[in-house]
C-alpha cells in the first residue's frame, strides 16, 4: 500500500512523517511563551488568525536543544481539534512509498523511543517514522 | 411553539426518516431480529417522549404497537404479514400525526382504534380492522420549520464569526490611524453592526433552553424517591434561561448526580423529618438563573445536610487532610470536602450514590467547561449546591495587561476594581510572610503575577498596578501587573491540552495587531499562588490604619519632566490647567516667546530657546492676576514636598532642591516667575483717560498705548467721561472749556512751541508714560 510521507529534519535526523497528518509548512513569526508550560512547548504563534500552539520537537525528544530560536520553520499538524506547529529544523519532501514499515532494530535513545512508529525505507535510506501525536504530548506523557 | 414540542418532533421525524428502509426490509423478512429490535425501539422511543406531553393519540398508539413487538420478540408472538401491516400502518399513523403537529392540521382519529385493534390477536377483530376504509392521509407537506444541523457546521459559522470579529478589529486600529474621509467611516460603522447583529444570531443558535435539562426531573425524582421511600416535592424555576448546548450536555450528568444525591443522602425519611419538626415531605428546589455573563444552577434541598466535622474525621482518616491542615479550615471549607475524591459520609453504598466517587467528578466536569462548583450547608437544615457556568466561551469581556514586557488578558467578568499601588488608599503590608494589600478598609492576600509565572521583573511592587480578582467561587485577592492597557472584547478560543496543563490559563486570543495572547484564569492564578489566607483570618485582624504620611504637612506639587529631560516640580495651586497646544501658537515676539491661547497671549517659559515642533504641552500658571505658561515634556505624578527645601544658589527660576523619593528635584520658584514675566500688573481700579471723539489719532494710535499701559479710555462726550481722571487733548485745538480735572495735551511736532509749551510730543512715549503714572500716583496718594 502507498502512501504519502513527508521527510523533515528534527534534532538533526531525517524522519518520515505520514503526510496526512501535515495540514501546511509555514515559517513562524514571532514567538509568545507560555510561562509554566512543559518543558516541549516553545509557546504560541498566530497564523491567520488561529493561535497555533508551537512545539520544540528536540524538547520533545528530550534532547539538549540547541537554540531553538534560530529554527522557525514548522509544520502544522492538528491533534483534538487544536491546531500545533511542530518546529523541525528542514523540510525536504513528500514522497511516495511502499508502506512496509519494519521494526526498529537499533536502540533508540531517550525520547526517539517513544515517537518512532518504526522503520522506512525511502529511496534507499532506512529512516525512522514518526508518530506526531507523542511529539505533541511530549515526555510528561510517560509520567503520567 | 415549545422548544420542547419542536425538538420531539424533529427527532420523530428523523427516526422515521431513519426507520424507512428498515420498514420495507421488515416487511420482506419479519423474523429479521435486529429490524424487528430498531422498530421496537422507535415506538418505544416516541411512547417515552410522550410522556412529557399530552399526546393521547400519540401514547396510545405506540403503546400499543410497543406491546405487540414486545410479546414478537419474547416470542409469543409470530410476525405475520397481517401483524407487519398492522405495525406499519400504525408507524405511519404516528408520522401522519407528528406532521399533523406541527402543522397544526387536524388527523381523522376515529381510524386510531381500528388501528389498534388490527395489531390484536383476535380474528374477528382483525376482519373489523380490515374492512375499515383506509385511513385519509395528510396530503401536503407543508414547509418545514426547523433544520436539524451538525455541531460542526455551526461551530464552523461561529469560528468564522469570530474571526470576523477580528478582522474588524484589525480593520478599525488601522482606521484610527490614517485620516479618513466621512464616506469611509460611515462604511465601517455599517460593516461593525452587521457583525455585531451577525454574532448575536449565531450566538443564539448554540442556545437551549435549561428545561432540556429540567424535564427530565420530575420522572427521575418521583422513581428514586418511590425507590428510597422518600417523599420530596420538587420545585423548579428558571426553564427558560438559555445556555450553550454543548454547555448543556456537560451539566446534565453532574445535575443528575447532585439530585440523586440530595435525595439518597440529603432528605430524611419521613419519620426523622417529623422527629426534626420538618414537613414529612422534603423539599428539592432546582433554579437556574443568568447572572452577567455568567449561568448560576441552584440545587437546594431542606435535609439534613452535611456534617462538616464529620467529613474532616473522614478526611483525616484517609489520609487526604492532615490533622493541621484541618484545624485551619474555615467552616465554608469543611464543607467543600465533600468535593474529595473518595470520601463519602454516607453509611451505605447504594446503587444510586454513596462510593464516594461523585462529587468530585462533578466538581471537575464543571470546571472542565470553565464552571464552578459551590457548597453551603447547616447541618439538619440542609445543602445549597450552586453551580455557575460561563454564558458563552467565545467572546469575553477582558482586560489587557503586561507584565515583564508581555501582553496577557484577564477576564472583566471575574474583575472587581483597579487600583495603583502608589495610591494613598493602598498598603502593602506582609503578614506571616506572605503579602497582604490593605485597600480602604479591607485586605486581601497580595499575588505577583510575575511570581506566579515565574519571569525575570524589574519593577517594584510599588509601582505596579493591582487589579483586585474576584474568580468566581472563590476568594478575592489582588494581583500585582505592571500595567492595564485597555478592555474590550476578546474572542477566545480553547487553548490546546498541553498548554491548559499548566493550570493557569483559560484560552489563547488574539490581540488587534495579531499577536497571540494567553487568558489567565483568576482560579488557577490563586491556586498556583497557594493563596492560603483565610478571609476570615483576614478579616479578623484590626482595621488597616489610615496611611501615616508624614509627608501629609508638605505641599502639594506636580512632578513633570522638562525638555531637557530633567524632573521639576511646582505647586499644584499655582497650575490652572494642562493644556496641549500646537507650536505653531508660539512665536518669539516682543522681545520674548509667547503663546496665544483663545483670546489671551501669555508669556511662555520652560522651553529654553527653541520649541518643539507639533504639539506642545503646556502647564498654566496662574497667581491669582496674571498667568504664565509652562511648556513641559511630561507629568511625572502628584507628589508632596517635604518642608525641607534646599534654596537655590541665585534667584532664577529654579527655587530650590527637594528630596522626592530620593532624588533632588529642582522645584519652580513661582515669586521670581511672576515677578519676572507677568505683566499688565493691575493697577487697582485702573485710571479713566477720557479722549476726543473726533480725533482719529487719538481713537487709532493713542488709545491702544494708553490701554496697553493699563488704562481705561473712554470718549469725551460719553457719559462715563464725567468722571475720567485724565483729558487729553490736542495742543492745536482749541482747549476744551468745560473740563475737570487734568488735562494732558499732545502736539504734532516734535519741537515745543515755546518755553511755555508743557504739552507733551505725541510720539514721546516715554513722556506720555511718565505722565501717566504720575497722574496715577497723584490719584493714588
Amino acid at each position: 500500500m502507498h502512501e504519502l510521507l513527508l521527510i523533515v529534519t528534527i534534532a538533526g535526523q531525517r524522519v518520515a512523517i505520514p503526510a496526512a497528518d501535515v495540514e501546511s509548512v509555514v515559517e513562524l513569526e514571532a514567538l509568545i511563551p507560555v510561562p509554566k508550560a512543559a518543558a516541549h512547548v516553545a509557546g504560541l504563534a498566530a497564523l491567520r488568525s488561529r493561535v497555533l500552539t508551537v512545539i520544540d520537537c528536540t524538547a520533545s525528544l528530550e534532547l539538549p536543544s540547541g537554540g531553538s530560536d534560530r529554527f522557525k520553520q514548522a509544520i502544522i499538524v492538528e491533534a483534538d481539534g487544536y491546531p500545533y506547529a511542530l518546529l523541525v529544523e528542514s523540510v525536504e519532501d513528500v514522497v511516495e512509498v511502499e508502506m512496509d514499515v519494519r521494526p526498529v532494530r537499533t536502540s533508540l535513545k531517550g525520547g526517539w523511543r517513544r515517537v518512532a512508529r518504526g522503520m522506512i525505507d525511502v529511496s534507499g535510506d532506512l529512516l525512522l517514522l514518526v508518530d506526531t501525536a507523542a511529539l505533541l504530548a511530549g515526555p510528561a506523557a510517560q509520567a503520567a | 411553539m415549545d422548544d420542547l414540542l419542536t425538538e420531539f418532533i424533529a427527532e420523530t421525524r428523523e427516526m422515521l426518516e431513519a426507520l424507512g428502509g428498515v420498514v420495507v426490509a421488515w416487511e420482506a423478512t419479519p423474523s429479521d431480529r435486529a429490524r424487528l429490535d430498531e422498530i421496537f425501539r422507535f415506538v418505544h422511543t416516541v411512547k417515552g417522549n410522550c410522556g412529557f406531553f399530552d399526546l393521547p393519540r400519540l401514547e396510545k398508539l405506540s403503546h400499543a404497537a410497543e406491546d405487540v413487538l414486545a410479546e414478537v420478540r419474547a416470542g409469543d408472538r409470530v410476525a405475520d404479514p397481517a401483524l407487519v401491516s398492522a405495525v406499519l400502518a400504525v408507524i405511519d399513523r404516528i408520522g401522519e400525526l407528528v406532521q399533523a403537529l406541527e402543522t397544526g392540521d387536524a388527523v381523522a382519529s376515529e381510524d386510531d382504534e381500528l388501528l389498534i385493534l388490527a395489531l390484536s390477536q383476535s380474528a374477528e377483530e382483525k376482519e373489523a380492522a380490515a374492512t375499515a376504509g383506509a385511513a385519509g392521509t395528510v396530503d401536503s407537506r407543508k414547509s418545514i420549520r426547523s433544520i436539524r444541523l451538525s455541531v460542526d457546521l455551526l461551530d464552523r459559522m461561529m469560528s468564522g464569526v469570530s474571526d470576523m470579529v477580528l478582522a474588524r478589529n484589525e480593520l478599525s486600529r488601522r482606521l484610527r490611524g490614517a485620516h479618513n474621509d466621512l464616506g469611509v467611516e460611515n462604511a465601517f460603522e455599517r460593516l461593525s453592526s452587521c457583525i455585531a447583529e451577525m454574532r448575536d444570531a449565531i450566538t443564539r443558535t448554540r442556545m437551549q433552553r435549561m428545561d432540556s435539562l429540567f424535564v427530565m426531573l420530575p420522572r427521575m425524582v418521583r422513581d428514586i424517591s418511590a425507590e428510597l421511600g422518600k417523599s420530596v416535592a420538587l420545585e423548579i424555576d428558571g426553564g427558560d434561561v438559555e445556555l450553550d448546548r454543548e454547555m448543556i450536555e456537560m451539566i446534565r450528568d453532574p445535575l443528575t448526580h447532585i439530585v440523586r444525591n440530595a435525595i439518597d443522602h440529603g432528605i430524611e425519611g419521613a419519620t426523622e423529618r417529623t422527629a426534626a419538626d420538618k414537613p414529612a415531605s422534603g423539599t428539592l428546589r432546582v433554579s437556574a438563573r443568568q447572572s452577567g455573563n455568567q449561568i448560576l444552577i441552584e440545587i437546594v434541598d431542606d435535609g439534613r445536610g452535611i456534617d462538616g466535622d464529620k467529613l474532616v474525621k473522614k478526611a483525616i482518616a484517609s489520609g487526604v487532610l492532615s490533622a493541621e491542615q484541618a484545624e485551619r479550615l474555615s467552616s465554608h471549607h469543611r464543607t467543600a470536602l465533600i468535593f474529595e475524591a473518595g470520601l463519602s459520609t454516607a453509611k451505605e453504598v447504594t446503587a444510586i450514590s454513596g462510593r464516594g466517587v461523585g462529587m468530585d467528578v462533578v466538581r471537575a466536569n464543571i470546571e472542565r467547561i470553565g464552571g464552578v462548583v459551590d457548597v453551603e450547608s447547616k447541618p439538619g437544615q440542609g445543602v445549597r449546591l450552586t453551580l455557575r457556568v460561563p454564558l458563552t466561551l467565545t467572546i469575553i469581556p477582558a482586560l489587557t495587561v503586561s507584565i515583564g514586557g508581555q501582553n496577557y488578558a484577564i477576564p472583566r467578568s471575574a474583575t472587581e476594581e483597579i487600583v495603583r499601588a502608589r495610591n494613598s488608599t493602598v498598603r502593602i503590608e506582609s503578614i506571616g510572610g506572605s503579602r497582604v494589600a490593605a485597600i480602604r478598609d479591607r485586605r486581601i492576600p497580595l499575588v505577583s503575577l510575575a511570581e506566579v509565572l515565574g519571569i525575570e521583573h524589574e519593577c517594584p511592587i510599588e509601582e505596579q498596578t493591582m487589579i483586585v480578582l474576584k474568580p468566581a467561587g472563590g476568594d478575592d485577592y489582588a494581583l500585582a501587573v505592571d500595567a492595564v492597557h485597555d478592555h474590550e472584547e476578546l474572542v477566545v478560543k480553547p487553548a490546546a491540552p498541553v498548554v491548559m496543563a499548566a493550570g493557569l490559563y483559560a484560552g489563547t486570543t488574539l490581540a488587534d495587531d495579531g499577536s497571540p495572547i494567553l487568558l489567565l484564569d483568576p482560579s488557577g492564578i490563586a491556586e498556583a499562588a497557594e493563596v492560603v489566607l483565610d478571609q476570615n483570618e483576614l478579616d479578623k485582624l484590626a482595621p488597616p490604619a489610615p496611611r501615616v504620611e508624614h509627608r501629609e504637612e508638605g505641599v502639594a506639587a506636580l512632578l513633570f519632566r522638562t525638555f531637557a529631560g530633567e524632573k521639576r516640580a511646582v505647586a499644584l495651586t499655582l497650575v490652572e490647567r494642562i493644556e496641549e497646544v500646537l507650536s505653531d501658537t508660539v512665536k518669539f515676539s516682543g522681545g520674548r516667546l509667547r503663546i496665544a491661547i483663545g483670546e489671551s497671549i501669555l508669556p511662555l517659559e520652560g522651553c529654553g530657546d527653541s520649541v518643539p515642533e507639533g504639539q506642545l504641552r503646556i502647564l498654566r500658571l496662574s497667581d491669582g492676576n496674571s498667568e504664565i505658561a509652562y511648556g513641559f515634556a511630561e507629568v511625572i505624578d502628584l507628589v508632596t514636598l517635604g518642608n525641607e527645601l534646599c534654596p537655590a544658589a541665585s534667584p532664577g527660576e529654579v527655587g530650590g532642591v527637594s528630596l522626592i523619593d530620593g532624588e533632588q528635584v529642582e522645584v519652580l520658584d513661582s515669586y521670581w516667575l511672576f515677578g519676572q514675566y507677568a505683566e499688565g500688573a493691575d493697577l487697582g481700579r485702573a485710571l479713566v483717560c477720557a479722549l476726543p471723539a473726533d480725533d482719529p489719532w487719538m481713537r487709532n494710535i493713542l488709545r491702544p498705548l494708553i490701554e496697553a499701559a493699563g488704562y481705561r479710555t473712554v470718549s469725551i462726550g460719553d457719559p462715563n467721561a464725567e468722571g475720567a481722571d485724565l483729558h487729553f487733548a490736542s495742543a492745536e485745538a482749541d482747549p476744551p472749556s468745560d473740563i475737570a480735572g487734568t488735562i494732558i495735551k499732545l502736539r504734532a511736532r516734535p519741537e515745543p512751541s515755546g518755553a511755555n509749551d508743557d504739552s507733551i510730543y505725541r510720539y514721546d512715549r516715554a513722556g506720555l508714560l511718565t505722565a501717566l503714572s504720575v497722574h496715577a500716583g497723584q490719584k493714588r496718594a
